[in-house]
């Protein structure tokens, strides 16, 4: 086959080097403009052109890169020789792109030590395009092809290419960002010595003060944002399971609504839940109101502070641990429970002893996920903290605020990624080597247990409650939508949606989208399909190639892709700008940055739902499928992902969805062409117009449902070949394609 | 080597404008939507010069301006508090103009003008004062708030709120105000009076007007135009400007250095503080604030500048990094870590 060897890649380098136009074009690509060799205008030109008729002498080494590779490409010849000149074109090729692009900027030489050494550049360059994007990619797979020919991976091409590209993208968008923006911890203060800047910045008492233990006086935000993960990771994992029983394990009717209505929190805007909260639970709220009045106490304004922020969070963040667990859960072979039965343990015994055990992996791994998400939640602690404040609020005034202190955003957000960090360790320590491997190639036939009586009782009682009062938050929220003035006139009127939805048609019989919110709405559900297969693609890749590869520096890498989960949106945006609104990555203002933010920001729920899941099947089924000569990628094709299906579609409802309700990382990215419906609702809040934006809230909500109901309906349901006696007719969610 | 045309992003922006179009303008604005697009579009109608619109706060917009400085996208950067304008001025990231008009303004942007070296022009001003839930008084019983000096009243404990001063310019401008009126020490007394009456001190600067509309707090330290909008949106919100004289902040423009457009942006500038320009605010965004052009008629319901008693505000003084900064981190030490 043509398409995948490695003279294939090389011919992508060449087309990327010597034909395409190497730097991205203001005015869009034309089909006529993508032949550049030869042009006028050497921002046009190939990288070749450029070179030879511009004068860019930075384009040579890369163009002797290219001619390197290319003895190593050709399939004749010795190994170990295609191998060296493999690896050493394809690394010259990257390395000269690389440092060609970062020396070289818009204003001539970006590093003063090489206008020292060579004298002021009288040209410049722009960010690259098409052809260099082209070229980078080539010059990578020669390069991981090289090593996989010198033994690297166990020879093999695929795992190899893998993970070349996963680090490669990694490096690209989380850790060089993510660099630019910790590297402003160094900026010095105009009165302060860099170290006495630095050292007033780390050991701040508003970051470690313990007063809140011997007084009356705030904590540290540093033990205020530790105190508010911990609880709310821990309440979410614990109402998570409880859902995630009843789901699978239980003979519940309701079941179908109950998945459905642990789904909505997540797909809602954060501040919407924080606003219902305060409509119940405030110091007017009904709740407070009820108590004034039939009991004669006065609550206050209890909900502000940690309180109504953890209950607020738990409400964001169940979900996703309900999300996370239901595949864990659903993936505990029933085979091991009726063999713990027929040995005579109790009910209770056999969930105690092997079914809880068996989800060990999948509670850490949900724990974790809540842990991390509560660390970078920005907008419930936003709205309902009061003078409680936590690491990401602290982060976005250091940047925004009076303040406008980016160093000290810098060093918030190492601690911040620090705690995260630590958290991830812990929980590999404990989750540990043991096997929780419960899926084999065997015949795995069995009924799930029933839940035993105390267990259920247990998880009915916790989960029915939490789901009374998920629908009552929403109904009190979503009411904004159709009445006059959110709690003060409760007029029903459609007027918010007519403002924000409403249609036309012209004279000539065309549609004309006349709302203010259609435009914002279609650029939102265009970047957000884009973005979700990528995600669920890119993570579900990262978690196989995690899971099931021995490599130098793999721990490494499961610890950079979960990087971006630890860093706070708005860190996120900032470092964004920071980094490509210069050349060599110029795509600010571009849908590209928006993409590629949504990606890097969800790619670890992608990779943890993947690991969680890879780690219960048994890798006797790859190796199976490899004893019969199946190449690596017919395997990952044919046999892992068919089992893999919950995860995908975990990863991609969850991208789609947190793709459509992020706002702290975009509202620094966005353009006036790419505008996101967050922002747009974030700026109706802002004023104060909630009715516009609790009805355009409701639509998104209305909207990722049909979308989770279409994704599910395409990738369907692993059939795991046991018996469904337990349903009369087998009734998936959302069907089965 | 033929140069690149300016502007490169920029030029994907808002692509369905009409071809007449005469060059364009990038236009970051701080004001709130309904303000910004009637701004944008006056001048489109009036130029023929397409705008590109971005809104954002202004702490975001500074922060974006600062991370851009050295591609800057922005031409210009209109309305906000003006003190992220002085910042900016500060940084460098602005370039000073002067446009015929200065002397058309009300004293107060033409002394911000001079005490930036022409890098900031304020278009508009908001005057500081108190909002507080009428509903909510009457239900306790309190008098409803008229100067500085009521705030101490016992009555009050627990039912003020005011944003916190590391987070919020708004709340930055209260303790600036309070200085410049009572001297640094009375002032800081003060503040720590209050403290025991305040019962949260939010992270941003609208939040205590918000809650004191939806009655979760009696009153709040707010701009009287931000209490009078939540009046006008039906909520039962009433707003005093205090009987001692009181602050303001100024909503301003300025130039950002290496703007791609710049004879555009020096246009929008110079029409930007025209008296039809600003006449929009009112009438089109129905505002409260008072423009800086003295040939706009006040908005009905709006405090006269003229009358309420304004303190003549040291924007040079207390827009200056290290002064904010000595401010703030006294307040941290002897107003914000004592006990409640």
């Amino acid at each position: 086959m043509f398409f995948g060897t490695s003279f294939f890649f090389w011919l992508i380098a060449a087309l990327g080097t010597l034909v395409l136009p190497w730097h991205m074009q203001q005015d869009g690509l034309t089909l006529a403009g993508l032949f550049a060799l030869g042009r006028g205008e050497a921002e046009a030109a190939s990288a070749l052109s450029q070179a030879a008729q511009f004068g860019r002498f930075w384009f040579w080494p890369v163009i002797a890169g290219l001619l390197l590779a290319l003895p190593g490409a050709l399939p004749s010849g010795d190994r170990a020789r295609r191998a060296r000149f493999l690896v050493w074109g394809g690394g010259l090729g990257l390395a000269a792109l690389m440092l060609q692009g970062l020396a070289v900027g818009i204003q001539g030489w970006n590093w003063p030590v090489l206008a020292r050494m060579f004298g002021e550049l009288e040209d410049r360059q722009f960010g690259i395009g098409l052809g260099g994007a082209m070229a980078f990619a080539g010059f990578l797979i020669l390069l991981t092809d090289g090593l996989a020919l010198r033994g690297y991976f166990k020879g093999d091409r695929f795992v190899s290419g893998a993970v070349g590209l996963l680090v490669a993208s990694i490096l690209v968008f989380t850790a060089w960002p993510v660099g630019t923006v910790l590297s402003e911890m160094f900026t010095p203060r105009a009165d302060l010595t860099l170290g006495a800047a630095m050292a007033e910045r780390l050991f701040d008492s508003k970051i470690w003060g313990l007063g809140c233990v011997t007084g009356r006086v705030n904590c540290g935000v540093f033990w205020n944002t530790l105190l508010l993960a911990t609880c709310t990771a821990t309440a979410a994992t614990i109402l998570g399971l409880c859902f995630a029983l009843i789901v699978t394990r239980s003979g519940f009717r309701a079941k179908k609504l109950l998945r459905l209505l642990t789904v909505l929190p997540i797909i809602t805007p954060p501040f919407v839940i924080g606003l219902g909260l305060i409509l119940i639970f405030g110091r007017s709220g009904v709740f407070n109101q009820i108590a004034e009045s039939v009991f004669g106490l006065e609550l206050g304004r209890w909900i502000y502070g940690f309180n109504g922020v953890m209950l607020a969070q738990v409400f964001s963040f169940t979900p996703i641990a309900f999300l996370v667990l239901i595949g864990v859960v659903e993936g505990v072979s029933p085979a091991m429970e009726e063999a713990s039965q027929t040995l005579r343990a109790s009910q209770m015994r056999t969930f105690r002893a092997v079914t809880l055990p068996l989800m060990l992996p999948g509670l850490a791994n949900a724990w974790l996920v809540v842990f991390v998400e509560s660390l970078a939640d920005f907008g419930n602690p936003i709205v309902l903290g009061g003078s409680f404040g936590v690491l990401s609020t602290e982060i976005f005034f250091a940047v925004v605020g009076a303040q406008q202190d980016f160093g000290r955003a810098a060093v918030l957000a190492a601690i911040m990624l620090v705690v995260a960090l630590t958290a991830f360790v812990i929980q590999r320590s404990v989750v540990g080597k043991r096997s929780y491997v419960s899926m084999t190639g065997k015949g795995d036939v069995g009924l799930p247990t029933r839940l035993p009586p105390p267990v259920r009782r247990v998880a009915f009682a916790v989960a029915i409650p939490w789901a009374i009062l998920t629908v009552v938050v929403y109904v009190m929220a979503l009411a904004g939508a159709f009445v006059r003035v959110w709690g003060r006139d409760w007029t029903p009127t459609f007027s918010h949606f007519e403002r924000a939805f409403a249609l036309e048609w012209s004279p000539a019989g065309a549609l004309i989208f006349s709302g203010g919110a259609w435009h914002s709405l279609f650029t939102t559900i265009q970047l957000a399909a884009i973005a979700a297969p990528i995600t669920a693609g890119l993570g579900l890749l990262a978690s196989w190639v995690l899971t099931r590869q021995r490599f130098a520096g793999r721990t490494a890498l499961e610890f950079a892709l979960m990087l971006t989960f630890a860093v706070p949106g708005t860190v996120i945006g900032v470092a964004y700008i920071l980094t490509y609104n210069l050349p060599p990555l110029e795509i600010t203002g571009t849908a590209v940055i928006l993409v590629a933010c949504f990606v890097f920001r969800n790619l670890p729920v992608g990779v943890r739902s993947g690991v969680a899941a890879m780690s219960q099947l048994d890798k006797s089924l790859d190796e199976a499928a490899v004893t019969l000569r199946a190449s690596t990628f017919r395997t990952l094709r044919t046999v892992v992902l068919p089992l893999l299906k919950p995860a995908i579609v975990t990863a991609l409802v969850y991208s789609f969805v947190r793709a459509m309700t992020t706002v702290s990382a975009v509202i620094f990215l966005v353009s006036a062409e790419y505008e996101m419906a967050t922002v747009f609702i974030i700026n109706r809040v802002i004023n104060g117009d909630y009715g516009l934006a609790i009805a355009y809230c409701a639509v998104l909500i209305v909207l990722m449902m049909a979308a989770i109901g279409l994704i599910n309906l395409l990738v369907g349901r692993r059939n795991l070949g046991r018996r469904a006696a337990a349903l009369p007719t087998p009734a998936p969610v959302g069907g089965r394609a | 080597m033929t140069y690149r045309p300016l502007a490169l992003a920029a030029a994907f922006l808002l692509p369905a404008l009409p071809a007449a179009a005469q060059g364009q303008l990038n236009l970051y604005c701080s004001a709130t939507l309904e303000w910004c697009q009637p701004i944008a579009r006056g001048f489109e109608r009036e130029s023929g010069i397409r705008v590109n619109l971005t809104q954002k706060s202004t702490g975001e917009m500074l922060a974006q301006i600062r991370s851009e400085a050295r591609n800057p996208r922005g031409d210009v950067w209109w309305g906000g508090t003006g003190d992220p304008h002085v910042a900016a001025g500060e940084e460098n990231l602005t370039q000073p103009h002067e446009s015929a008009r200065i002397t058309e303004l009300h004293d107060w942007a033409q002394a911000q003008w001079r005490q930036t070296q022409g890098r900031t022009v304020g278009v508009y001003a908001s005057v500081l004062g108190f909002g507080f839930n009428t509903e909510l008084i009457a239900r306790r019983n309190l008098p409803a708030p008229r100067c500085w000096a009521d705030l101490l009243n016992p009555a009050y404990r627990g039912e003020i709120q005011m944003a916190n001063p590391n987070s919020s310019g708004t709340a930055y401008i209260i303790i600036a105000t309070l200085v410049q009126m009572m001297g640094e020490e009375p002032a800081f007394d003060y503040l720590k009076q209050l403290h025991g009456s305040i019962n949260a001190y939010p992270r941003s600067g609208t939040a205590p007007i918000t809650a004191v509309a939806r009655g979760e707090t009696a009153l709040s330290l707010s701009f009287v135009h931000n209490a009078a909008e939540e009046a006008a949106a039906g909520f039962p919100v009433g707003h005093a400007v205090p009987c001692e004289g009181t602050g303001y902040e100024i909503g301003s423009m300025s130039i950002i250095r290496g703007a791609r457009n710049l004879p555009a942006a020096q246009q929008f500038y110079h029409w930007a503080l025209s008296a039809p320009a600003q006449i929009i605010a009112s009438q089109e965004a129905k505002k409260l604030q008072t423009m800086a052009n003295r040939g706009v008629p006040l908005t009905d319901g709006a405090p006269n500048m003229a009358t309420a008693r304004i303190i003549d505000y040291d924007n040079a003084r207390f827009g200056a990094s290290a002064e904010r900064r000595r401010l703030l981190g006294r307040w941290d030490r002897e107003v914000g870590a004592l006990p409640r």
